[in-house]
């Protein structure tokens, strides 16, 4: 199996995500196995392809460097859940 | 055993365009929380950032001031990490393929002259502002969300505090002439992270580092890095192990502590941004920006050197900041004697400025009216004592120097006449100054230098003074 029960908990908590041990065990199977598969492509000669560094062919989309107007703060803060003093506020954090 | 630090630095650096990275929200300092934003900085779902080219623009010019190799293609990727300060839950920024590379910047500590490596400048955006206010929450604001940054990213070439910032010192001086950031640490707008470990001296193995973030003032980089490599060092005497780990410097208490271990460190799992296309810059437009570059402070110095003939020494103070060369540069235009503008701007005005709590930015006197103040010295019509009491006037008050001499009263009595006058008044006074002079008592005239002076309120020539003393004494010895 090319994934670890580790590797399912480390990407898991880079996710905050929570698991059971069972879920840590199916998931290992499922994601492992999807990775499996992809891992066919690796069977192709890709020696004379260049190297993808980005899907689109498109480049160099760029904006001028001109105000437009913004939000107000009403707004801004309006689908907040919580808000105080102009601000989002969120649980607590530590620096 | 002798131990050696070694330093790399990360600097980020605010850069001035009017608007944002990915939008048209205005990047102004300052403002009421949460007033400059839209749905692309928020982080909205469906939206669709795209580049400001100015970005890409100040980047360029940043790199090429830095002899950064410029790339021909970058790209820009996603940064994942969880952390409030970003309400998309990842910073847009550059990994693989930043768009600039390779460059390098002299420093010079105690007269040695050193090569700093750049590894690398990329593209990013800067994150929000959190405030711990609150009493049962955090509070964020948006406004400096997407506000676009360059990080400077150096080789480990640094070995003291003293290289740190002069390092740091010379970056600053070089983007502020450039105009890409107006570089100002007070509102946050280069920040520094240091990654510090000690080795032995000799060796060319690294030690474990650890890294200190979000240093904003030079003087909190070099105490902190001062802290921090006297803390690893003690550690190693001890026979303990350094962790890698990033710490905190806490700039009012002067100490450093761990924040988080490398098993709690980021994994950041870059990817593509797949809302952004790549970035392909032609060799024309990277000469174009080339050929737009200023004078920088280092051709600047030699400039100073040659055609002004100026002292190293001066050339170096006066082109330290973009602000200060303009200002004598504006002088030298009106006044052509470089170096007596030089002595000023170097010895008198500093501590002015200091006594105001103002900068060469904001300046309250013009190089015009500094120019006639030095053209009353040069011609003897006031004396530099008067000189300097003149220029402290200006800084107060904003008068032009020949109307405050003439409101005050200060110009220098050169009247040969008036002068020799009290003078004689004075010598006949002082019958056993007189006499001591004839027994051969040169001191004396000092004496009766400083009761002219005194007599005169400080106004009398001291040179015409002195002869006339001479002429007067001699004349009651004979």
């Amino acid at each position: 199996m090319s994934l670890t029960r580790e590797d399912v908990t480390y990407v898991a908590n880079l996710a905050r995500l929570e698991f059971s041990e069972d879920q840590v065990t199916a998931l290992a199977d499922q994601l492992g196995a999807v990775l499996d598969y992809a891992e066919t492509l690796s069977g192709l000669d890709t020696s004379k392809i260049k190297a993808t560094e980005h899907v689109l062919a498109v480049q160099n989309v760029f904006r001028k460097d001109e105000i437009k107007p913004c939000l107000t703060n009403e707004e801004a803060l309006a689908n907040a859940p919580e808000s105080e003093a102009g601000c989002f506020k969120v649980p607590r954090v530590m620096e | 055993m002798e131990y050696e630090i070694v330093i790399g630095m990360e600097i980020h650096i605010e850069l001035g365009t009017k608007t944002k990275i990915f939008c048209s929200c205005p990047t102004e300092f300052g403002q009421d929380e949460n007033t400059h934003t839209c749905p692309v900085c928020l982080g909205m779902p469906g939206v669709l950032p795209v580049l400001n080219e100015k970005v890409v623009e100040y980047a360029t010019r940043a790199g090429l001031a830095l002899n950064c190799e410029i790339a021909h293609f970058s790209k820009m990727d996603r940064k994942n990490y969880f952390y409030p300060d970003l309400p998309k839950a990842y910073q847009t920024s550059q990994f693989d393929l930043p768009i600039c590379t390779g460059g390098d910047v002299e420093i010079e500590v105690d007269g040695v002259k050193k090569d700093i490596g750049i590894t690398r400048i990329h593209i990013e955006e800067d994150a929000g502002k959190l405030l711990h206010e609150s009493a049962d929450g955090t509070l964020l604001d948006v406004n400096r969300c997407g506000v676009p940054l360059i990080e400077i990213v150096t080789e480990p070439d640094l070995r003291s505090a003293e290289e740190a910032r002069a390092f740091a010192e010379k970056v600053r001086n070089i983007l502020e002439y450039t105009g890409v950031s107006d570089c100002k640490m007070e509102q946050g707008s280069m920040r520094f992270d240091v990654n510090l470990s000690i080795r032995e001296k000799g060796s060319e193995v690294l030690g474990t580092r650890t890294e200190m973030k979000n240093l904003n003032s030079f003087r909190a980089l070099i105490r902190a890095v001062q802290y921090e490599s006297k803390r690893q060092i003690i550690e190693i005497k001890k026979g303990h192990t350094i962790i890698q780990e990033t710490r905190k410097w806490d700039d009012t208490k002067g100490t450093s502590s761990s924040l988080r271990s490398k098993e709690e460190a980021h994994d950041y799992r870059y990817f593509p941004e797949p809302d952004l296309v790549p970035i392909v810059l032609e060799p024309e437009y990277i000469e174009k920006i080339k050929s737009e570059l200023p004078e920088l402070p280092e051709a600047k110095k030699q400039r100073y050197i040659d055609e002004y003939k100026l002292p190293e020494y001066d050339a170096g103070v006066l082109t330290t900041t973009g602000v200060t060369a303009r200002f004598f540069e504006e002088s030298v235009v009106l006044y052509n004697e470089p170096k007596q503008i030089s002595n000023w701007m170097m010895v008198e005005i500093p501590p002015l400025l200091k006594e105001k709590e103002l900068s060469m930015e904001n300046i309250t006197i013009t190089p015009a009216q500094l120019v006639e103040l030095l053209k009353l010295v040069k011609n003897n019509e006031i004396s530099g004592n008067t000189g300097k009491e003149v220029l402290k006037e200006m800084f107060n008050t904003g008068k032009n120097p020949g109307d405050i001499v003439k409101e005050k009263g200060l110009a220098q009595m050169s009247d040969t006449g008036e002068l020799e006058a009290i003078i004689e008044e004075i010598v006949s006074a002082n019958p056993k100054s007189v006499e001591d002079i004839g027994a051969g008592n040169e001191k004396a005239y000092g004496f009766l230098t400083g009761q002219v002076m005194k007599a005169t309120k400080g106004k009398a020539n001291a040179q015409v003074a002195n002869e006339l003393i001479r002429t007067v004494v001699a004349r009651h010895l004979a």
